[in-house]
C-alpha cells in the first residue's frame, strides 16, 4: 500500500510544484500509514536520492531519454501499471501544464475518482473527501472520491513544500516507450521563475499606457524576487508576450503576493488571480473594482508610486 | 475529415455564484447559461475554420446534458457545424461524461477531437485527458496553435515559462485555449440554418459514476482594503513585510 507521487521535471529540474506534492504525498500517506513513493519519467541532473528530505523513502524510475518528452498516453500507462505494481492506493500529480494532461488518463485507466484542482490534504475522518476550487476561484467544492483508488490533481502553490532529512532509495523502472506525440521544438524564457511558480507576482495593465513604461514593472519584480505578468488587453495590444496573460483566458495563478498596478480588475482578470493569498492594488481610480478584491492599495499614480515602492524594497533587503 | 466537438453548458462568467439545499447545488435561479468559452471560442470556432478551409470536413458537436441544455447548443449551432448530439443525461462526474462521449465518438468514427481546456464552473480540465484514454488516442492539452497537414496535426501547447511544438497523427484529441482561434458571433444566417439542422438525442449508455460532490463553500469575505497614502509607498512595503509577512 503507497501514496504514489508523480515527481515532474523539465530542462533537467525537478518543479517547485513537485516538491510541494511531495510534502503534500508524505503527509498523506503519513494520515493513511502507508508509504510514500515517487515516480519519475526520464532524467534529471540532480541527485534524485536527496528528494528524500521531502518524505519519499523510494522513487521508482524509468530513465529512459525518450520520456523527457511528454506524450501522455505513455506516461499514463508507465504511472497506471506502477501503481498497480506498488499496491498505490492513492496516485498524486500537481495540477499544472503536465499534470492536466496525465492524470485524467491515469484516473481513467484505473478507473480511480478524480479530483483535479485540490488545494488541501482530504478529509479522511469519514470517506475520501477533498476540496478544490470551482467556478474559477469563487468558491470550493467537497469533493468525495467513491473508488478503492483514488486521484489527486493538486494545485500549485496552495500546500508549503516540507523540508526535514533522509534519502531515497532509487528503483529503475524497465518499460518499452513508443511515443504518438513528437515534439518538435521548445521555446522556454530562461533564467526566469515560471508565473505558475512564482511566490511574488508583479503584473501590469492599460494604466501604464504603453510597453516602453514596463522598466519599472521589470525594476520592481526584480527586486522582489518576482514574476512580471499583463491583463488580457495589454496582451493583446501585443504590449507584452501572451504567456505573461493572467486571467480567465490567460493563465490562472495563486502566489503568495500579486501586486496590480494599473488593472483595473474585471471580473475575468479576477478569475485567474484570486487565489493569491495577498493581493495590492496601484489605481489612480478610487472606484476601479480590484480595490474590492484587494488587501492593501494605494490610490495613486503608478508612475509616480512605483518607483518609490522599488526604492523601498530594494532599502529592506539592503540592495544598494 | 470528421471532427467532433465537445461542448459543455456553464453559468456565465459574471454570474453570481451561490448554492442551495444546504450548499449541495448550484443555485441556477436568474442565472444566465452560456456554452463554456473555451469550448466556443476556441475549439468550436478552429473546427468551423477548418471546415472553411476544406468543405468536405464535418463538424459535429457533442454534449451531455438534460433537455434544457438545447439552446446552447442552438447558439453553437448558429457559429458553425453540421449535426449535434445530445446525451440525454445530467451531467454527474467527469468519468461518466466522457464515458458517454465515448460512446458518441465510437459511434461517429471521428479523425480529430477537440474541447475546451476546462470548463469555467468546475475547472476540472479533466473530460479531454479521460476521452483519450476511454479511445485510446493521443492527447495534446493547452493547446494555443493547432495546424493541420493532411492527416499531421502540428500543434503547440502551453508549458511552463513557454510554449512546446508537437507533431501528431490522427486521429488524435486536443483541448484548446486562448491563441487556437478568435470567438466569432453567430450571423443571421447561421442563427436560421442552425433551426433545421439534426440535433440528435441520444441515452445514456449504463456506466458509474467515481465522484459526488458533499457540498459548496464560499470564500471568506475579504476583510476590505487597506489604504495607505499615495506619498507613503514605502509604508506600503513595511506593511507587505512585517503584517503580511510575504517577503
Amino acid at each position: 500500500m503507497s501514496v504514489l507521487i508523480f515527481i515532474d521535471h523539465s530542462e533537467g529540474h525537478v518543479k517547485k510544484a513537485s516538491l510541494e506534492l511531495l510534502s503534500y504525498g508524505a503527509a498523506l500517506a503519513a494520515r493513511l500509514g502507508v508509504a510514500a513513493e515517487g515516480i519519475l519519467l526520464g532524467t534529471v541532473n540532480s541527485d534524485l536520492g536527496a528528494l528524500g528530505r521531502y518524505g519519499v523513502k523510494k522513487i521508482h524510475q524509468a530513465a529512459q531519454e525518450v520520456l523527457n518528452h511528454l506524450d501522455s498516453q505513455v506516461y499514463a500507462r508507465i504511472i497506471a501499471d506502477a501503481a498497480t505494481a506498488t499496491g498505490a492506493t492513492v496516485v498524486v500529480f500537481s495540477n499544472n501544464v503536465n499534470g492536466k494532461a496525465i492524470a485524467p488518463r491515469v484516473a481513467a485507466r484505473l478507473k480511480a475518482g478524480l479530483v483535479s484542482g485540490a488545494v488541501a490534504l482530504p478529509d479522511t475522518a469519514n470517506g475520501f473527501v477533498v476540496r478544490k476550487n470551482v467556478f474559477s476561484g469563487k468558491a470550493f467544492a467537497n469533493v468525495s472520491i467513491n473508488t478503492p483508488i483514488k486521484v489527486i490533481a493538486l494545485n500549485p502553490n496552495s500546500y508549503p513544500v516540507k523540508e526535514g532529512e533522509g534519502s531515497a532509495e532509487i528503483a529503475p523502472l524497465n518499460v518499452t516507450a513508443a511515443p504518438r506525440v513528437k515534439v518538435v521544438s521548445t521555446t522556454q524564457a530562461s533564467g526566469q521563475v515560471p508565473l505558475t511558480e512564482a511566490e511574488i507576482v508583479v503584473s501590469g495593465g492599460r494604466g501604464l499606457k504603453g510597453p516602453e513604461n514596463w522598466g519599472m514593472i521589470e525594476d520592481l519584480a526584480k527586486a522582489l524576487g518576482a514574476a512580471t505578468a499583463c491583463s488580457r488587453p495589454v496582451a493583446d495590444a501585443h504590449w507584452r508576450p501572451h504567456n505573461e496573460h493572467v486571467g480567465q483566458t490567460g493563465i490562472a495563478i495563486a502566489p503568495n503576493l500579486y501586486i496590480a498596478i494599473g488593472i483595473s480588475g474585471a471580473i475575468q482578470h479576477l478569475a485567474g488571480v484570486n487565489r493569491s493569498k495577498v493581493i495590492v492594488v496601484v489605481n489612480k481610480d478610487p472606484e476601479a473594482p480590484f480595490f474590492k478584491a484587494a488587501d492593501y492599495g494605494i490610490v495613486g499614480d503608478a508612475f509616480e508610486v512605483v518607483p518609490k515602492m522599488t526604492e523601498a524594497v530594494k532599502k529592506l533587503k539592503g540592495i544598494a | 475529415m470528421k471532427i467532433l466537438v465537445c461542448i459543455s453548458k456553464t453559468p456565465d462568467t459574471t454570474a453570481k455564484i451561490s448554492f442551495t439545499q444546504n450548499n449541495t447545488k448550484f443555485n441556477g435561479d436568474g442565472v444566465q447559461w452560456i456554452i463554456n468559452p473555451y469550448d466556443e471560442w476556441y475549439a468550436l470556432v478552429r473546427a468551423i475554420e477548418l471546415k472553411e478551409k476544406d468543405p468536405t470536413t464535418v463538424v459535429h458537436l457533442a454534449t451531455v446534458g438534460l433537455a434544457d441544455t438545447e439552446p446552447i447548443i442552438r447558439k453553437a449551432l448558429a457559429i458553425g457545424g453540421d449535426e449535434a448530439i445530445r446525451v440525454n443525461a445530467d451531467s454527474a462526474d467527469s468519468y461518466y461524461i466522457a464515458s458517454q462521449l465515448a460512446e458518441v465518438a465510437r459511434q461517429g468514427g471521428y479523425d480529430l477531437i477537440l474541447t475546451g481546456k476546462e470548463t469555467i464552473d468546475y475547472n476540472g480540465s479533466s473530460i479531454g485527458g479521460i476521452l483519450a484514454e476511454l479511445l485510446d488516442l493521443p492527447y495534446i492539452s493547452l493547446a494555443v496553435k493547432f495546424e493541420l497537414n493532411g492527416t499531421t496535426a502540428t500543434v503547440t501547447r502551453e508549458i511552463e515559462g513557454g510554449e512546446e511544438t508537437d507533431e501528431v497523427s490522427l486521429p488524435a484529441l486536443v483541448s484548446c485555449q486562448k491563441g487556437v482561434a478568435e470567438q466569432r458571433i453567430p450571423n443571421m444566417k447561421g442563427i436560421m440554418g442552425a433551426r433545421t439542422r439534426p440535433l440528435k438525442v441520444l441515452e445514456p449508455v449504463a456506466t458509474d459514476t467515481l465522484t459526488s460532490v458533499v457540498s459548496f463553500e464560499l470564500p471568506p469575505a475579504k476583510a476590505g482594503v487597506k489604504l495607505v497614502p499615495a506619498d507613503n509607498p514605502a509604508e506600503l512595503i513595511r506593511l507587505l513585510h512585517e503584517e503580511a509577512k510575504v517577503f
